[in-house]
């Protein structure tokens, strides 16, 4: 169609023009100049496509992504597939396992396979690795006796279930896990057993200490960022400086420092015992109390800036009209200025909150093992046990929870701005 | 049309007494400011910016001390008062309403502070929407409405908790001239019918001619001349407010002879003229001649004048209701005429000779601003 406008005849183009609505005009006028934005911001959007969305993508789907046993037994898992789940397999089927079977002996995949197997049923690793070593069975003998020869669990429908299920490409095991519940051999899902079960834990040691963290953040940043608005520019300025200030030291060497001020012979606490106040050392580090410290110094400046751009937006002439107009001092701030700054307040926790959650090296170095968040077993299933599957069940798990709490900040903010409704 | 003393008391409501007020220890801002707004008046401070009024507005009001002197109240001193329990109405230069709160929720403020009943804070803040006439607009919030409108918002809710003074800081000074102007004749009626005493800053000088009562001309921090606005303009009390009020014609001389309240001055060019004595010094000491554009008669009608001069037309400008002529009275020295349409004849032309009067009763003789 857009062929046929353009190869029209420049006399014929004119009428048919003036006969198109105006917003298709419109589009049409505005068409070059999106094009050219476009291009413009192609080149951020390839690199972003790239480096973030493409891995952040590839490392979720490892969160449901099931791959050890359909790499390490592929016949058998498609084999299984078709296994209604009730008695045993079909002789085909166990053909088809025991030939695999003896094909994989040794390879790392099927050691990769049992691996996986024994996080759904303990003793499945023993069980592969006996099989694969007892293989082959003796010629024409009968399958199934011959594998319970080798061992009696083969002829136990669970086992078999368990490879069915594990044989899938993908599998909830990772999330449920995640949230501390699995599937049972009936296919149900229930709670982990109490041994299992610590990441709900570690998610609400998470959520509370990045609450606190967020908390103290803002009773200390409030105040300062209202000094800063209020103070003539030069001193302003220069506090604005110590304010970001610690975004240009880095992380490691600021942690370091709180340890060296911290520890039971540190600065605070040789401090404290000249001046008498206290007989013994405080425990200042190494426990929740430090990684509080330090990650409400760090976090500080999320918090300070975006508060200071909100209230250097409000004039202080409203406290004074307040005042005016009957309104003790402290009520006025209260009731006229702060619920003014109350955007401030909501993007600075938000963004403090959302940069706790996925804080790690603070709380690794500073905190015990109480003090732990979800990012820390990220890093342990990624760095030491290489558990792909549960590092990005984690992570997904984590996200999510910070992509609700945007929306709903979102949806607030929203209602927020139609409630003071936009100039 | 003197000072409306018919609905203007003599009592004394507030009073300044020599109140100074620096900001750096060294410059004054208010230098000895004396000041008596009478009970239910209309009193604005007019000047120059920099010249102290707003300093004056917000010690008034409670947001700056007095360095030294007394501000009182009706009778009481008021100056350690913190400004919420002064009990008096503010109008901001940018109306300073709450962005958070609708309209209605602003017009409570005030009242819910005070404790009031809910019937009696619903009654008052319906009465102040329909003093200014936004009775539908209750639930607007503040940038939903025109600048007009959250001017009368502000009006209303520095009423609506019934001050018994409003003070009110350039509230026009946003608005375009239209809307100003009708918001002058607007804000004039409704001191009319309340009563209560206002106090009105403003630089404009027709605002503070169209509203007031009395007008008090701030210059460095001290109040020039304070009186009605027909006594301002026709009989400035110095070169400073001669200059600032109005347009006026002046020329520099040295005082000749007095003789009670008139005098003769000397001009540059060796003219004797005869003035009114106002503000001069000595006999022999500079003096400034002032006169109003309009009070200068040309042609034939000067005849009668005592002070007489031969000039040349310079430039005509015309105006619709009147004529501005610039007039080249020689020595570098010119005169500005306005003349109405009506009595000039057509024939003016610019480099045409003319003859000007100028009557002795309107030639103020006064002492040279101390900079000029």
């Amino acid at each position: 169609m857009t062929a046929t406008t353009l190869t029209a005849p420049a006399a014929a183009a004119p009428p048919a023009e003036r006969t198109l609505p105006l917003k298709t005009r419109l589009q049409r006028a505005e068409r070059r100049k999106k094009l050219l934005h476009l291009a413009l911001i192609a080149p951020l959007a390839v690199f972003l496509l790239l480096t973030f969305l493409w891995p952040i993508g590839a490392l979720l789907k490892r969160s449901v992504d099931n791959p050890e046993v359909v790499g390490g037994l592929p016949a058998t898992a498609a084999a299984l597939a078709h296994w209604n789940g009730q008695g045993l397999p079909p002789a085909s089927a166990l053909a088809i396992f025991v030939k695999e079977m003896e094909g994989a002996r040794g390879s790392t995949e099927l050691a990769s396979a049992a691996k996986r197997l024994n996080t759904e049923m303990t003793g499945y690793r023993s069980l592969i690795m006996k099989t694969a070593r007892s293989l082959p069975l003796p010629d024409g003998s009968n399958l199934q006796e011959g594998l319970a020869a080798i061992d009696p669990r083969w002829s136990e429908t669970r086992t078999w279930q368990v490879m069915a299920r594990a044989g899938q490409p993908y599998t909830s095991y990772y999330l449920l896990a995640a949230l501390d519940h699995a599937v049972d051999a009936d296919g149900a899902i229930v709670a982990a057993t109490e041994d299992q079960a610590i990441y709900l834990d570690v998610l609400g040691r998470t959520f509370w200490m990045s609450l606190v963290v967020t908390l103290c953040c803002l009773v200390l940043g409030f105040p300062l960022a209202y000094l800063l608005t209020s103070l003539p520019t030069r001193s302003s300025n220069l506090l604005m400086i110590l304010v970001l200030l610690p975004f240009w030291t880095s992380i490691l060497v600021r942690v370091a420092s709180w340890i060296v001020l911290l520890q039971s012979g540190g600065l605070v606490n040789q401090a404290l015992q000249a001046l008498g106040l206290i007989d013994e050392p405080l425990q200042l580090v190494f426990n929740r109390l430090g990684v509080y410290i330090a990650m409400t110094h760090i976090l500080l400046p999320f918090m300070i800036l975006p508060l200071y751009s909100v209230m250097k937006g409000i004039s202080p002439i409203y406290l004074r009209a307040a005042q005016s107009l009957g309104c003790p001092p402290f009520q006025s701030f209260w009731k006229v200025y702060f619920p003014q700054t109350l955007p401030g307040v909501f993007a600075g926790s938000l963004l403090v909150f959302i940069l706790s959650m996925g804080y790690y090296i603070t709380p690794a170095l500073l905190g015990g093992p109480q003090e732990q968040m979800a990012s820390y077993f990220i890093a342990f299933y990624t760095n030491e046990t290489i558990n792909w599957g549960m590092a990005a069940a984690l992570s997904t798990v984590l996200l999510g929870a910070t992509l609700l709490l945007y929306v709903v900040y979102s949806r607030y903010a929203g209602q927020g701005r139609n409630a003071t409704k936009a100039r | 049309m003197a000072a409306q003393s018919g609905s203007t008391g003599q009592e004394a409501h507030v009073t300044f007494t020599r109140v100074q007020k620096t900001y750096d220890g060294e410059t004054l801002i208010v230098r000895d400011l004396n000041l008596e707004i009478r009970r239910g008046e209309f009193l604005t401070l007019l000047g120059p910016s920099g010249s102290g009024k707003t300093t004056c507005l917000m010690m008034l009001a409670g947001f700056e001390t007095p360095t030294s002197g007394e501000i009182r109240v009706g009778g009481t001193v008021i100056n350690k008062v913190p400004p919420h329990r002064r009990n008096i109405g503010m109008v901001f230069q940018n109306y300073a309403l709450f962005p958070h709160m609708t309209v209605a929720e602003n017009l409570r403020f005030p009242l819910s502070v005070r404790k009031l009943p809910a019937a009696d804070i619903d009654a008052k803040v319906k009465r102040a929407l329909v003093m200014v006439r936004l009775e539908a607009f209750g639930n607007r919030y503040p940038q939903q409405l025109s600048g007009g409108q959250q001017q009368r918002i502000a009006l209303a809710r520095a009423l609506v908790f019934e001050p018994e003074l409003v003070l009110m800081d350039e509230p026009l000074g946003a608005l375009d001239k239209q809307l100003r102007e009708h918001m002058q004749i607007e804000i004039k009626h409704l001191h009319d019918s309340l009563g209560i005493t206002f106090v009105f800053v403003t630089h404009d000088q027709g605002e503070a001619l169209t509203m007031s009562d009395r007008i008090a001309v701030f210059d460095r921090g001290e109040i020039q001349q304070i009186d009605s606005a027909e006594c301002l303009y026709e009989e400035p009390a110095n070169a400073f407010v001669a200059g600032f009020i109005g347009e006026s014609n002046t020329l520099q001389g040295t005082l000749l002879e007095r003789n009670g309240d008139a005098c003769a001055i000397r001009l540059p060019s060796g003219a004797v003229v005869q003035a009114r004595a106002a503000d001069v010094g000595a006999v022999g000491s500079s003096a400034v001649v002032s006169v109003r554009p309009e009070r200068i008669v040309l042609n034939g009608a000067s005849a009668g004048c005592e002070n007489r001069f031969s000039a040349k037309v310079k430039e005509l400008i015309y105006q619709g209701d009147h004529v501005r002529v610039q007039l080249d009275l020689g020595n570098q020295s010119s005169l500005m005429v306005k003349a109405p349409i009506s009595q000039l004849s057509h024939e003016l032309r610019p480099e045409q000779p003319i003859e000007v009067g100028i009557p002795a009763a309107h030639l103020r003789a006064l002492a040279p601003t101390p900079s000029a």
